[in-house]
């Protein structure tokens, strides 16, 4: 038993270690791999994915820690990216305000979180004494209608157009060097714009401080009482646990997460629309949290990387891969559209995009059911049953 | 524990029979059925009191009614002066009532430690930006924390299984480890629901000495018991109930010579 203990901390010690080293030598590694522009595409995507890294350590928080379910996750990722999409561009000009709201993105990632939080404490409140399967409609229920909300209050939002033109982060000093192809240089009046490299590191240093806040609260009292809670909360409310702040401290601090998560998301791409947060979007977070490993922060990180990775790499190349891979091995013909429907390879593979994702969660659910970096209690809970 | 000690001891010497729990005409009714009808006693603090009957007589239900699961239909649960009738159960165990439970509820899926640490909860002072931040308060606390429960695990005998998920512990160790979780709470009076069923007659002995030694610590024990070895062996008093009434109330010896109970555990023909 001791030793199950220290093989998980160790291993996630592990874990930690390579992605730091991981995270220092990424950006050599991209200019590598694609010089003509530096690694930027790379290191912007890898900035992208650090924006689910973020969510998926957030629901974690709710789902994994609290063991509540939650299907509407997306709703606070929206409300922090419309929280910076109007507190940081011209679009409160053409609102019923008429005076458009430039706040730096420094002091909206503040403002965001707290926003973020409330609205947590604000679904929480009336749903938390509602269980399991109960919970998790009404969350769905709130994730399918925030997006609308922005959607309909189109004096505010611009509606389906979405909010654009949002400002984007700026310091007033910052160090460039070589490795984005100029001399050693301090620059004044930094603007994060198109500068890949600046959100690399600024979404790296983001999620170090998520994961160390995150983890001290796992191993807090807080901690313990989340666990009390998910394992029986009766026996948890007669220990003295109130059991209804704890679950809102979940749900918002969940929430806080996706808040930061929405801002860098907004301010990295200049536009937020109400079909960013779809229930996709929730949905696609629970799997990383739950195939990454739930209740495991490193477990969960990994996780949301790796779903990264296969759906908008993986998947996006794969068509073109499928292509170049015919005809290099002959099979050139399989590329041609055909009588009796076959649109030709390419079409094909795209079609079935989804298919194939699918077949991947399976395969990895059915390799390792529990999370590809379980905590030990799912381990347990998979190999041992649960007997009540 | 040492200053429950010296909290104790003045109202032990003042007055032994100075009430910690009295309850006032406590009835609870779920829809048609009455399963607990106007019952009445008080509980002497430093004593051991023991509540007995049949099954289905309304003893877990009393429990529950004075730890605020349920809130009784009517009448007083007063405790250290307070109705504590219809709080809430966090509130109750902050006030200083602790309890286990009949069909053990552990957290399966955390440690030993970890469930006993849960049960500080209660008693400890650290905010969520005490948590967030690991502020030096905080990381003292923890140690303490840490440290008291190591004691309290040592206390009730099952010290070596600290790192170990609760679920895993043998059946005996997982209602010591109750035991241990309620103590954590700091309380004055703990509440026992069957702690020795399913014990062997062994176990049933080395309970009667964690009873005592708690006792000992200045809490007063009360507890629910089918086995009358252990109720007769640990209890200074005794409440009788059947089919929700309370239907005696004395020693063990005047219980044991009472005729309703007689009647009530082996039929009127006898």
């Amino acid at each position: 038993m001791i030793r199950l203990r220290n093989v998980t901390r160790d291993r996630n010690q592990l874990v930690y270690l390579i992605l730091i080293v991981g995270v220092l030598l990424f950006p050599v590694l991209a200019g590598f791999v694609s010089p003509g522009d530096s690694g930027n595409y790379l290191l912007g995507q890898a900035a992208d994915a650090g924006v689910y890294v973020l969510l998926a350590i957030g629901l974690n928080v709710v789902v994994g820690f609290a063991g509540l379910l939650d299907l509407g996750y997306a709703a606070f990722f929206a409300i922090g990216a419309y929280t910076y999409a109007l507190l940081a561009s011209g679009q409160l000009n053409s609102s019923p305000l008429h005076h458009a709201v430039h706040l730096p993105f420094w002091i909206l990632l503040f403002v965001a979180v707290i926003v973020a939080a409330t609205a947590g404490v604000i679904l929480g409140a009336p749903t938390l004494r509602l269980r399991g399967d109960y919970l998790a409609i009404v969350t769905l229920g709130f994730g399918e209608i925030v997006p609308k909300l922005f959607l309909n209050l189109s004096q505010w939002t611009s509606g389906v157009n979405g909010v654009s033109a949002l400002d984007y982060p700026s310091l007033p000093i910052w160090i460039e060097g070589p490795w984005v192809g100029s001399s050693l240089s301090i620059v004044r009046g930094f603007s994060f714009a198109f500068n890949s490299m600046a959100y690399y590191w600024l979404m790296a240093i983001l999620v170090l401080i998520v994961v160390i806040l995150v983890s001290n609260l796992q191993r807090s009292r807080l901690g313990r009482a989340w666990g009390a809670v998910r394992e029986d909360e009766l026996a948890a409310d007669a220990m003295g646990i109130n059991t209804v702040t704890t679950k809102l401290l979940a749900f918002s601090i969940g929430a806080a997460t996706s808040g930061f998560a929405g801002v860098f998301y907004g301010s990295k791409l200049s536009l937020v629309s109400p079909e960013n947060f779809s229930f996709v979007v929730s949905v696609t977070i629970l799997v990383m949290v739950v195939l990454g490993g739930m209740g495991n922060i490193p477990g969960v990180i990994v996780g949301a990387l790796a779903i990264y990775y296969v759906l908008f790499n993986v998947l996006t190349n794969l068509p073109a891969n499928a292509k170049g891979i015919a005809n290099a091995v002959g099979l050139g013909f399989l590329n041609r559209p055909a009588p009796g429907g076959w649109p030709g390879l390419e079409q094909e593979v795209q079609r079935l995009n989804f298919l194939i994702f699918g077949l991947i969660l399976i395969s990895i659910m059915l390799l390792r059911p529990q999370g590809l970096l379980p905590s030990r209690v799912r381990k347990e809970e998979l190999e041992k049953g649960v007997a009540e | 524990m040492a200053d429950q000690v010296e909290n104790a001891a003045p109202a032990d010497r003042m007055e032994d029979a100075a009430p910690i729990l009295q309850l006032d005409h406590v009835s609870k009714r779920f829809g048609g059925l009455l399963a607990v009808d106007d019952v009445s006693f008080n509980v002497a603090k430093g004593e051991v009191f023991a509540l007995i009957g049949p099954n289905g007589a309304g003893k877990t239900t009393l429990f529950n009614c004075i730890t605020g699961i349920f809130s009784p239909t009517e009448g007083r649960v007063v405790f250290e002066g307070r109705d504590v009738a219809g709080r809430k159960p966090h509130d109750v165990a902050e006030l200083g009532i602790a309890r286990t439970f009949q069909n053990i509820r552990l957290f399966g899926y955390m440690s030993a430690l970890d469930n006993v640490r849960v049960g500080q909860h209660v008693r400890m002072r650290a905010k969520l930006w005490d948590a967030l931040f690991k502020t030096p308060k905080e990381r003292r606390e923890e140690l303490r924390v840490t440290e008291r429960a190591r004691e309290l695990l040592d206390f009730v005998g099952i010290g070596r299984h600290g790192d170990d998920y609760a679920r895993n512990l043998a059946y005996g160790q997982q209602r010591r480890l109750e035991i241990a979780r309620a103590l954590a709470t700091e309380p004055r009076l703990l509440l026992l629901d069957e702690p020795a069923a399913g014990f062997t007659p062994q176990e049933k002995v080395e309970l009667m000495q964690l009873v005592e030694k708690i006792l000992g610590q200045g809490i007063t024990v009360f507890l629910i018991e089918h086995d009358m070895k252990v109720v007769m062996g640990a209890s200074r008093r005794i409440a009788v109930l059947d089919h929700g009434e309370k239907i005696a109330e004395g020693t063990p010896d005047e219980i044991r010579n009472n005729r309703k109970v007689i009647e009530a555990y082996l039929g009127k023909s006898a």
